[in-house]
C-alpha cells in the first residue's frame, strides 16, 4: 500500500520553525479539524491555486503553517476588509476569512457585519467555543449565560455582561449574503454537515455568487476546562440550546455570478477628452503687480463660483493664479468667503488677509472684512448692506445694487454676475474684460442657454455704473 | 495638458497615473473631496472605488490589496488618521507598500477643520506601536498635491513601507493649475511577494508575527537597515537661501506663507530665504545644517513646535552651528499672516 500524498496542505509544517507533521494545537480542539474540512473541500473543488486564507489573529494564527494555498495573516477583527481588498482586487481569488469568536463577534463585529451587507464575495468560517482561546480562557462575545470565564469568573452575568451573541441570526437580517449556516465539529455526524457547508460556502466563491457564511461550533477543552470528550459534549449539550444548528439561507441556486468590469478608457484618453478647453500655461511677468482678491457673502450667492470666474480669466491671461475657500461647517452655516490671488509670478501665500479687492454681498462679512482691506484698494459692496463700519482711509467704497438688479431681470441667483460687471467696470482686477467673459461663458458650458442670459444681465449692470457712478 | 483643481483632486489624479488600482475611505472634512474625485475617477478609468465603513477599515483594506499586489491608497484627516495607526503599524511590519493621504485639521480631539500641522509627529516617527517608519512626503502646490502622491507610490513601492503624503486643509481646499503627468507610469512587478491568487503566487505569505523573540529582532533591524537607505531619498528646496542672513525653514503650506514673507523681508532689507524639506522622513538633515550653518533661522509651523524640534535635532545630529533658531507658529486652525512671519523674522534677528 502507497501512502496516500498530502494535498492542500504542507506535508511538514516548516513555517513553525520545526520539522513537525503535529499542529500546535491541544487535543481535542476543533481548529485542527476544521483546517482539514476546508483543505479537503478547497482540494476537492479544485480551487487550491485560487485561494486566499486571511489568517485570524488567535490560536489560529498560524493557519498558514499548514494550508498550501495563498496567506495573509489580519490584526484582530479586521480580516473582512482585508478580505473585501483582495476580492476586489483579486476577482478571481477564492478568498476565506477564518475568525473566532472574539475576533469577529466582538473587536471586528462591524466589519463583519458591513462586509455581509455588500455582499463581499468571500467564504467566512466563523468558529464559536464561546471562549477566547490564545488570549486565555477570558469571556468572548459567544460565552454562555452563567459561564465562567477568566473575565467572568462568577459566571456570565446577563445584567452586567449582556447576552451571547447570536451572529448567524443577526447577519441573517441582511439582504446580501447568499448562504449562512450553523454547524458544529464535536462528533462525526456533525462533521459532515460541517464539511457540506465548508464546501458549499466555497462552491459559491468558485462560481463567484457572493458572500457565504458558516458558523463552526468547536470545542477548547484548554479554556473550558474540561477534557476532551467533556469538551465535545458540552458542544452538543449547552451550546446548541444557544446555538441552534442549521442552514438559515441557501440562496446559491439562484444567485449570479458577478458580472466582469466594463472596459474603460486609460487615464491619459480620460483626461484629454474631459477638458474641453486648454488655458495657456501661466508665464512671469516681473511689471504685473500682484493682486489680492477676497469674495464674501451667504451660501447660495455664487460667492465661490464667482472667485473661480475671476481666476479662470486670470488663468487664460497668463496669471498665475490662486483660489482658496471657506470650507467646512463656516460654508454650511451660511456665509462663504473665497480668496483669489492674481500674480505675475509663482504665488506664497494663497490666503488672503488684507485683500486689495473686497466683494461683499452681505453685513456680516462687510463688518468682518472691510477693515483689513489695504489702502488704494477697493470695496464693492451690495447696496441692501447698510454701511455701519468706515472703510480704511484711502480704501475706495462702491455700494452696487446686485441683488436688486438680478431680481429685477428676473434672475435672482445671478447677482454674482452683476458683482463680476462692477469688477470689470472698475478694472480693479488688472485683467481685460474680453477674458473675464470668456471665463464667465465658460463656466455655463453645461448650460448654453444661461450663457446670452448673463450676457444680458453684464450690460444692464455696466448701464447702472455708467448713469450711477459715472465709471 | 493643465486643469484648474482643488489640492485633493490633484491627489486623486496624482494616484491614477501611478497605477493606483484601488481607493478606500471614509469621508471627513477638509479630504472628502479626495474620495468625491476618486468615487469619479477611479471607476471611469477601470479601477476600484469603495467608501469603507470606517478608517480602520479602510487601512485594513490598502493593506489587504497591497497583500494582493496592487497599488492601492486612502485618505483621510486627523481623526481618522488616528484610527489607521494600528493598520499602518501592520503594513509596515508585513512590508507593504501603500499611500495613505492626510489632510491634516485641527486637534486634538474632534478640534475644528481647519489648517494645522499637529499631525506631525505622530506621521514622522512613527505613529502607531512598534519601531517602524513610513515615508512622509509635503507637498505646498496644487502641483506637488499630484507629483508627490505620485511619488509616495514610487518611493512606498522601493522601500516596502506605507508613505504618507502629508498636507492640511489650506492645501486640499485651494484650487490651482495643475500640469498632468505625461503618462501613467508602468506596474510595478508583485510577483515575487505578494499573494494573486495564482499557482505562482500560493507559496507567497503575507504577516508580521515572529513569535520568536530572536526572529522578531532580525525582522526589526532588517526594518531599521532599510528605514537608513531611505535617507537617499531626502529632498528639499531652498529659495533665496545662497545669501540669507536669515532662514525660514517650513514645509507644507507654511512654505508657501514664508515664501511671500521671505520676499517681503528682503524689500524691508533683511536677506531672508526659504529651506523646505519636500520629505520629512528621510529628513535632509544634511542640506537643512549646511543651509543654515552660521546664519539664523525661524522656523515656521501650525503646530507647538513639533517640526521646530526636528529642525533643533538635525542640527545638533549633523553638527551644524546656527545662531539662532526662532519659531513662529499658530495652531488650532489659525493660520498665521505674512506679516506675523515678517515681524518674527525681525523678532529673531534682533536675538
Amino acid at each position: 500500500m502507497t501512502e496516500k500524498k498530502t494535498v492542500g496542505m504542507y506535508e511538514v509544517f516548516c513555517r513553525s520553525g520545526k520539522q513537525t507533521r503535529a499542529t500546535h494545537y491541544c487535543a481535542g480542539c476543533g481548529h485542527g479539524i476544521i483546517h482539514k474540512l476546508i483543505t479537503e473541500a478547497m482540494v476537492e473543488l479544485g480551487i487550491q491555486d485560487r485561494t486566499v486564507i486571511v489568517n485570524p489573529i488567535g490560536c489560529a494564527v498560524f493557519g498558514y503553517y499548514y494550508w498550501d494555498c495563498g496567506n495573509v495573516g489580519a490584526a484582530h477583527g479586521r480580516a473582512p476588509a482585508v478580505g473585501t481588498a483582495i476580492n476586489r482586487v483579486r476577482r478571481d481569488a477564492v478568498v476565506v476569512s477564518y475568525q473566532g469568536d472574539g475576533d469577529l463577534g466582538a473587536i471586528g463585529f462591524n466589519n463583519t457585519f458591513q462586509a455581509a451587507s455588500r455582499g463581499e464575495h468571500m467564504a467566512v468560517f466563523f468558529v464559536n467555543n464561546a471562549i477566547y482561546g490564545m488570549t486565555g480562557g477570558q469571556m468572548a462575545p459567544t460565552t454562555l449565560e452563567g459561564m465562567k470565564t477568566a473575565t467572568s469568573p462568577f459566571g456570565r452575568d446577563p445584567l452586567t455582561a449582556g447576552y451571547p451573541l447570536r451572529v448567524c441570526e443577526v447577519l441573517n437580517q441582511l439582504k446580501a449574503p447568499v448562504f449562512i449556516e450553523r454547524v458544529s465539529v464535536a462528533d462525526t455526524r456533525r462533521i459532515m454537515q460541517a464539511k457540506r457547508a465548508i464546501r458549499k460556502a466555497l462552491e459559491i466563491q468558485r462560481d463567484g455568487k457572493g458572500y457565504a457564511f458558516v458558523e463552526l461550533i468547536s470545542p477548547c477543552p484548554t479554556n473550558m476546562g474540561l477534557d476532551s470528550v467533556k469538551a465535545a459534549l458540552f458542544c452538543v449539550e449547552q451550546m446548541e440550546k444557544e446555538f441552534p444548528l442549521g442552514c438559515l439561507r441557501d440562496e446559491s441556486a439562484a444567485a449570479c455570478a458577478r458580472a466582469p468590469l466594463p472596459a474603460a478608457p486609460a487615464v491619459n484618453e480620460y483626461f484629454c477628452d474631459m477638458e474641453q478647453h486648454q488655458a495657456p500655461m501661466a508665464e512671469e511677468d516681473a511689471g504685473f503687480h500682484e493682486l489680492r482678491l477676497k469674495f464674501t457673502g451667504f451660501g447660495g450667492q455664487g460667492i465661490l463660483s464667482l472667485g473661480i470666474c475671476v481666476a479662470e480669466a486670470a488663468r487664460l491671461e497668463k496669471r498665475y493664479t490662486t483660489w482658496f475657500p471657506s470650507y467646512g461647517p463656516e460654508q454650511r452655516g451660511g456665509s462663504a468667503a473665497c480668496s483669489v490671488v492674481i500674480s505675475g509670478r509663482p504665488i506664497g501665500s494663497p490666503s488672503v488677509d488684507r485683500p486689495d479687492v473686497l466683494v461683499c454681498m452681505n453685513q456680516p462679512s462687510y463688518e468682518r472684512f472691510a477693515k483689513d482691506v489695504k489702502p488704494g484698494g477697493t470695496v464693492i459692496v451690495d447696496a441692501t448692506v447698510p454701511l455701519t463700519v468706515a472703510a480704511p482711509e484711502g480704501v475706495r467704497v462702491v455700494s452696487m445694487p446686485a441683488i436688486d438688479l438680478a431680481i429685477k431681470m428676473g434672475v435672482p441667483k445671478a447677482a454674482n454676475t452683476m458683482m463680476l460687471a462692477a469688477l470689470a467696470k472698475l478694472g480693479v482686477t488688472g485683467l481685460s474684460n474680453e477674458h473675464l467673459l470668456t471665463a464667465l461663458d465658460a463656466s455655463f458650458k453645461g448650460k448654453p442657454a444661461l450663457v446670452e442670459k448673463n450676457r444680458l444681465l453684464l450690460s444692464e449692470a455696466e448701464a447702472w455704473m455708467e448713469k450711477n457712478l459715472n465709471v | 495638458m493643465t486643469k484648474f483643481v482643488k489640492g485633493n483632486e490633484a491627489v486623486v489624479i496624482g494616484a491614477l497615473y501611478a497605477g493606483c488600482d484601488v481607493y478606500f475611505g471614509y469621508p471627513i472634512t477638509p479630504a472628502s473631496e479626495i474620495a468625491h474625485a476618486a468615487a469619479r475617477w477611479f471607476p471611469s478609468v477601470g479601477r476600484e472605488f469603495l467608501q469603507a465603513e470606517c478608517e480602520t477599515a479602510s487601512i485594513y483594506m490598502v493593506y489587504g490589496a497591497a497583500a494582493a499586489g496592487r497599488l492601492s491608497m486612502t485618505a483621510t484627516s486627523g481623526p481618522g488618521m488616528s484610527l489607521m495607526q494600528e493598520g499602518i503599524s501592520y503594513m509596515a511590519g508585513a512590508n507593504l507598500p501603500g499611500v495613505i493621504v492626510n489632510i491634516m485639521r485641527a486637534g486634538p480631539g474632534l478640534g475644528n477643520v481647519y489648517p494645522e500641522q499637529g499631525d506631525y509627529n505622530q506621521a514622522v516617527k512613527g505613529g502607531g506601536h512598534g519601531n517602524y517608519q513610513c515615508v512622509v512626503l509635503a507637498p505646498a502646490s496644487v502641483q506637488e498635491m499630484c507629483d508627490l502622491t505620485l511619488r509616495a507610490f514610487e518611493l512606498s513601492f522601493r522601500y516596502m513601507t506605507p508613505a504618507i503624503v502629508l498636507a492640511d486643509g489650506l492645501l486640499g481646499q485651494m484650487m490651482e493649475t495643475l500640469v498632468l503627468p505625461e503618462h501613467e507610469q508602468p506596474r510595478p512587478d508583485t510577483s515575487a511577494w505578494a499573494v494573486h491568487a495564482t499557482p505562482e503566487t500560493r507559496k507567497n505569505l503575507i504577516t508580521s508575527i515572529y513569535l520568536d523573540a530572536p526572529a522578531q529582532e532580525a525582522h526589526n533591524l532588517r526594518l531599521q537597515a532599510k528605514y537608513a537607505a531611505m535617507k537617499a531619498d531626502a529632498c528639499h528646496e531652498a529659495y533665496l537661501c545662497d545669501d540669507a542672513e536669515m532662514v525660514l525653514v517650513a514645509y507644507g503650506i507654511c512654505s508657501r506663507i514664508a515664501r511671500t514673507a521671505a520676499e517681503a523681508l528682503r524689500a524691508s532689507g533683511v536677506k531672508a530665504g526659504v529651506f523646505r524639506p519636500l520629505t520629512l522622513n528621510p529628513f535632509p538633515a544634511e542640506a537643512l545644517s549646511a543651509t543654515l550653518l552660521g546664519r539664523r533661522a525661524m522656523v515656521v509651523e501650525l503646530s507647538a513646535g513639533q517640526f521646530y524640534n526636528d529642525v533643533i535635532l538635525a542640527l545638533a545630529t549633523v553638527g551644524g552651528r546656527c545662531q539662532e533658531v526662532g519659531l513662529c507658529n499658530r495652531m488650532g486652525g489659525m493660520v498665521m499672516t505674512v506679516d506675523d512671519v515678517v515681524e518674527a523674522a525681525c523678532a529673531t534677528m534682533r536675538k
